[in-house]
C-alpha cells in the first residue's frame, strides 16, 4: 500500500505541474518491434506457464492501480487460460484485497464481502471518480481488453502497404496489442537532452508523445521474481503482455482449434464440389 | 425468363393438389431449377448467390446476438464483452457477424465491379441495376448503424461525425440541419437514446434489404442474366438449366469464399476492425484519428477531399447517387468491356481510383493525402460523367461473336432451335 500511495502521490504531483499530458504528437510514427509470442499467428496457442507468470506480474505490480473487471476469478481456472488449480484460485479470490460490494442485506445496507470464483477481478477503486481522485484526474485504465484496445500504427511507405497487409492476413497477425504493451513496459528511457519533459512525467519511447503519467512499473533492478527465483524486466514485460493478451481474448485456443477443423472441412468440401462441378459440366462443351 | 413456358410437372397427387392452389414448387422449379443461365458464366457470377448467403448469415447471427445484446449507453459495451466471454460460442457468433459485415461488402464490391465491367446495367437491366444500388445504400445504412452498437470509441465518434454531416444543411436553410441532427440523435448529443434507435433500425433494415433482394432477383429473372460476352440469349444452346450447372458452380464459388470468410472469423477476427473500438465510448475523449470501417473509406476520402462541409457531403452522397444514372451515362452499344479496347483502360483506372481513395480515407486529411484524394475524387466522377458518355460514342468495339454458343464452341456450331436471328447492331457493332 505504501508503494501505491507513493506512486499516487508522484502521479498527482506530476499532474498538478503538468495539467495536460501530451497526446498523439501528430505525424510522428513510432516504430514498435514485433515480438515472438507462443500464441501468435494462425497456429499459436497460449502457454499456460507464461500466463501464470504473467498473472503473478499483474498481481504484484499492476493490480494496485489497474482492475480486470471483465474477468472473473473462475476464468483463471478455465481451459485455455493460466489454468491455475481451482483451490488456489478460491483462496486467491478470498484474499483479494479489493472486496466485492454486495447487498442490500436484511437491514437494507450494502456490505463488503470477500470475492468468490464467480466474482470479477476488481481494481482498488470503486468507480472512475474515486480512481481519478486518487490520481488527480488521471485514470488507470481497466486491463480486461487493453491488449485489444492497443495496436501498432503502420509506419511503412504507401507502396509496401498492400504487401504488408497481405502478409499479415496470410500469417494471421493479430498481436499488435501485446507488441505495443511490451514496447511500452520496456520503453522507459532517459529523455533526450532537447526533450521538454514535464516534472513527474516519465519518458517512454513507445508511448504516443513520449510523456507518460505512469511511473515505470518495472525496472532493470526492480522486477518480479518468479517461483524459481528468476526473472528480468524483459521476461516480466513479456509474460504480463501475454497474460493481458489472454485476458482480452480468453477463447483464443478454442477459436484457433475449431478454426482448423472448419478450414479442413471447407477445403475438402470445396475440392469435392469442384470435382463434382467438373463432372457435371463435362456433359456439355464449355 | 418471363416468356418461358413452365415445364414443371407435379409428380404426386399431393403436389398436383398444391400446384392448383399455391404453385410455390412450380415457382421454385421455374426460377431456380429449370431457369436458363448462359453457358459461359464465369466465377464472378457466383457472387449473387454468395451475397444471398451473406444476407441470411447476417440475419441469423444477428438474431442470436440480439438475444444477448443490451442496447443502452450504460450496458452495450459490457454486453458485447459478455457475449465474447460468457455466452456459449458467443465469440464465434459475434466474430461471424462482425467479419460477416466486411465479407458482405467484399462480395458486393466484386458484384458491382463485375456489373460495371460486363455492362450488366444496360438495357433491359436498368431496373435490376437500380434495385442493386438501393440494396447497396440500405447495406451501408445497416452497416453504419451496426458499427455503432458495440459502443466503443470508434462507434461513438463515427456516429458523431457522420450524423453531424447533416448540420451542413444549416448552410442552405439556417436551422434545418441542426433540427435534423437533434431529431436523429433523439437529444442534443449522441447518447444512449441514439444507440437505442440505431439498434431498432439495424434490426429493421435487413428485412428491407431482403425485400429489395426479392425484387432484384425477380427483375433478374425477367431480363435474364448478363454474361461475359454481353450478348442476349438467342439459341437454346446458349443456355444451360440453372440446376445442376449454375447451382453447382455457385456452390464451388460459395465454399471457396467461405474459406476466406472462415480465415478471418477464426484467425483474424479483429483485423478488419479498429483497436479503439475496444475502448468504451467516452464523449469526453476524442480519438486522434476517427476512421470508419474499411468499406466506407473511399466515400470518407471523397467527403474530406472537398474543402466545404456541405460540398463534401453532397460529393459523398453524389458518389453513390451517380450510380443510379449509369445505365444512361454509358452510351456504348456493346455491353461487355471485353470488346471495348478504349473503355477497358478507363475501367481499370476507375478500379485503381477506388482503391486509392480507400487508402487515402484511412490517412489523416492533410498535406499530400488531400491532394491525391482530390485527384482521385475528380476521376471518380469524371469516369461516370465524362468518360462513360464520350468513350461510348467515339470507340469502335471489337468484333463480337455472333452468339454465346459461338463464343464458347467456335464459329458455326449452333445447335438446337430458338430464334436464330442475329440482332443487328449488337451482333456487328463495328459496322453500325
Amino acid at each position: 500500500m505504501i508503494k501505491t500511495s507513493l506512486r499516487a502521490a508522484s502521479v498527482a504531483l506530476a499532474l498538478m505541474l503538468a495539467p495536460l499530458p501530451v497526446m498523439g504528437a501528430g505525424v510522428e510514427h513510432i516504430l514498435i518491434d514485433k515480438q515472438q509470442w507462443p500464441f501468435a499467428g494462425f497456429r499459436g496457442q497460449f502457454d499456460a506457464g507464461q500466463l501464470q507468470r504473467g498473472f503473478q506480474v499483474y498481481q504484484e505490480n499492476c493490480s494496485s492501480c489497474h482492475g480486470l473487471k471483465r474477468l472473473s476469478f473462475r476464468n483463471l481456472v478455465q481451459p485455455g487460460g493460466p489454468e491455475f488449480p481451482e483451490n488456489s484460485v478460491k483462496s486467491l479470490a478470498a484474499g483479494w484485497p479489493n472486496k466485492i460490494t454486495d447487498g442490500p442485506n436484511d437491514k437494507g445496507k450494502m456490505f463488503e464481502r470477500p470475492a468468490k470464483l464467480s466474482d470479477p477481478i476488481l481494481g482498488p477503486h470503486k468507480n472512475e471518480a474515486e480512481a481519478r481522485d486518487a490520481f488527480n484526474g488521471a485514470l488507470p485504465p481497466d486491463f480486461s481488453v487493453i491488449a485489444k484496445a492497443r495496436g501498432i500504427e503502420p509506419t511503412a511507405p504507401w507502396y509496401t502497404h498492400i504487401f504488408l497487409m497481405m502478409r499479415d492476413i496470410a500469417t494471421g497477425y493479430q498481436e499488435g496489442g501485446p507488441d505495443y504493451i511490451y514496447a511500452l513496459l520496456t520503453g522507459y528511457k532517459n529523455a533526450p537532452k532537447d526533450f521538454n519533459l514535464s516534472d513527474g512525467m516519465s519518458y517512454n519511447a513507445a508511448f504516443p508523445g513520449h510523456q507518460i503519467a505512469m511511473v515505470p512499473p518495472l525496472a532493470k533492478d526492480n522486477f518480479v521474481k518468479y517461483q524459481d527465483g528468476k526473472g528480468s524486466l524483459e521476461q516480466n514485460a513479456k509474460d504480463v503482455s501475454a497474460f493481458l493478451a489472454w485476458a482480452a481474448d480468453p477463447s483464443l485456443n478454442e477459436r484457433k482449434r475449431i478454426g482448423w477443423q472448419v478450414m479442413l472441412y471447407l477445403l475438402v468440401t470445396t475440392v469435392l464440389l469442384f470435382l463434382a462441378k467438373k463432372r457435371i459440366w463435362s456433359r456439355i462443351k464449355h | 425468363m418471363s416468356n418461358h413456358v413452365s415445364s414443371y410437372k407435379p409428380l404426386s397427387p399431393m403436389a398436383k393438389w398444391w400446384d392448383d392452389r399455391l404453385p410455390i414448387a412450380r415457382l421454385i422449379h421455374d426460377s431456380f431449377v429449370e431457369f436458363p443461365t448462359p453457358r459461359n458464366l464465369n466465377y464472378l457470377w457466383t457472387f449473387g448467390g454468395i451475397l444471398s448467403f451473406c444476407l441470411v448469415a447476417q440475419i441469423v447471427t444477428g438474431l442470436v446476438l440480439a438475444m444477448h445484446y443490451q442496447p443502452s449507453g450504460a450496458d452495450a459495451f459490457n454486453s458485447v464483452e459478455r457475449i465474447r466471454r460468457d455466452v456459449n460460442f458467443g465469440w464465434m457468433i459475434r466474430n461471424f457477424h462482425a467479419v460477416g459485415a466486411s465479407m458482405f461488402f467484399v462480395a458486393v464490391y466484386i458484384h458491382i465491379f463485375r456489373g460495371l465491367y460486363y455492362g450488366s446495367y444496360k438495357a433491359p437491366r436498368e431496373i435490376l441495376w437500380i434495385l442493386g444500388v438501393l440494396i447497396f445504400l440500405a447495406m451501408m445504412a445497416t452497416a453504419f448503424m451496426g458499427y455503432a452498437l458495440p459502443w466503443g470509441q470508434m462507434s461513438f465518434w463515427g456516429v458523431t461525425v457522420i450524423t453531424n454531416l447533416f448540420s451542413s444543411l444549416d448552410g442552405v436553410i439556417p436551422g434545418v440541419g441542426t433540427a435534423i441532427v437533434t431529431w436523429l440523435w433523439g437529444g442534443f448529443s449522441v447518447s444512449g437514446a441514439t444507440l437505442n434507435r440505431f439498434f431498432s433500425l439495424h434490426y429493421l433494415l435487413p428485412f428491407v434489404i431482403m425485400g429489395l433482394v426479392i425484387l432484384h432477383v425477380w427483375a433478374l429473372h425477367v431480363a435474364g442474366q448478363n454474361n461475359p460476352t454481353g450478348l442476349d440469349l438467342k439459341h437454346k444452346s446458349d443456355s444451360v438449366p440453372m440446376a445442376p450447372y449454375a447451382v453447382m458452380k455457385d456452390a464451388v464459388g460459395l465454399f471457396a469464399f467461405l474459406i476466406v470468410f472462415a480465415w478471418f472469423v477464426f484467425f483474424l477476427p479483429d483485423y478488419l476492425g479498429h483497436a479503439d473500438n475496444y475502448i468504451e465510448a467516452n464523449p469526453l475523449v476524442t480519438p486522434p484519428h476517427i476512421v470508419p470501417e474499411w468499406y466506407f473509406l473511399p466515400f470518407y476520402a471523397i467527403l474530406r477531399a472537398i474543402p466545404s462541409k456541405l460540398g463534401g457531403v453532397l460529393a459523398m452522397f453524389g458518389a453513390i447517387a451517380v450510380l443510379f444514372f449509369v445505365p444512361w451515362l454509358d452510351t456504348s452499344r456493346v455491353r461487355s468491356t471485353k470488346y471495348r479496347p478504349i473503355y477497358r483502360w478507363f475501367f481499370w483506372l476507375f478500379v485503381i481510383s477506388c482503391l486509392a481513395l480507400g487508402y487515402l480515407g484511412a490517412k489523416p486529411a492533410d498535406g499530400i493525402y488531400v491532394f491525391w484524394a482530390r485527384v482521385f475524387t475528380f476521376y471518380y466522377f469524371a469516369h461516370f460523367l465524362i468518360v462513360m458518355p464520350i468513350v461510348g460514342l467515339i470507340e469502335t468495339p471489337k468484333q463480337l461473336p455472333r452468339s454465346i454458343t459461338e463464343d464458347v464452341l467456335g464459329p458455326d456450331k449452333h445447335t438446337g432451335g430458338g430464334m436464330g436471328i442475329p440482332a443487328g447492331a449488337a451482333a456487328a457493332p463495328e459496322k453500325r
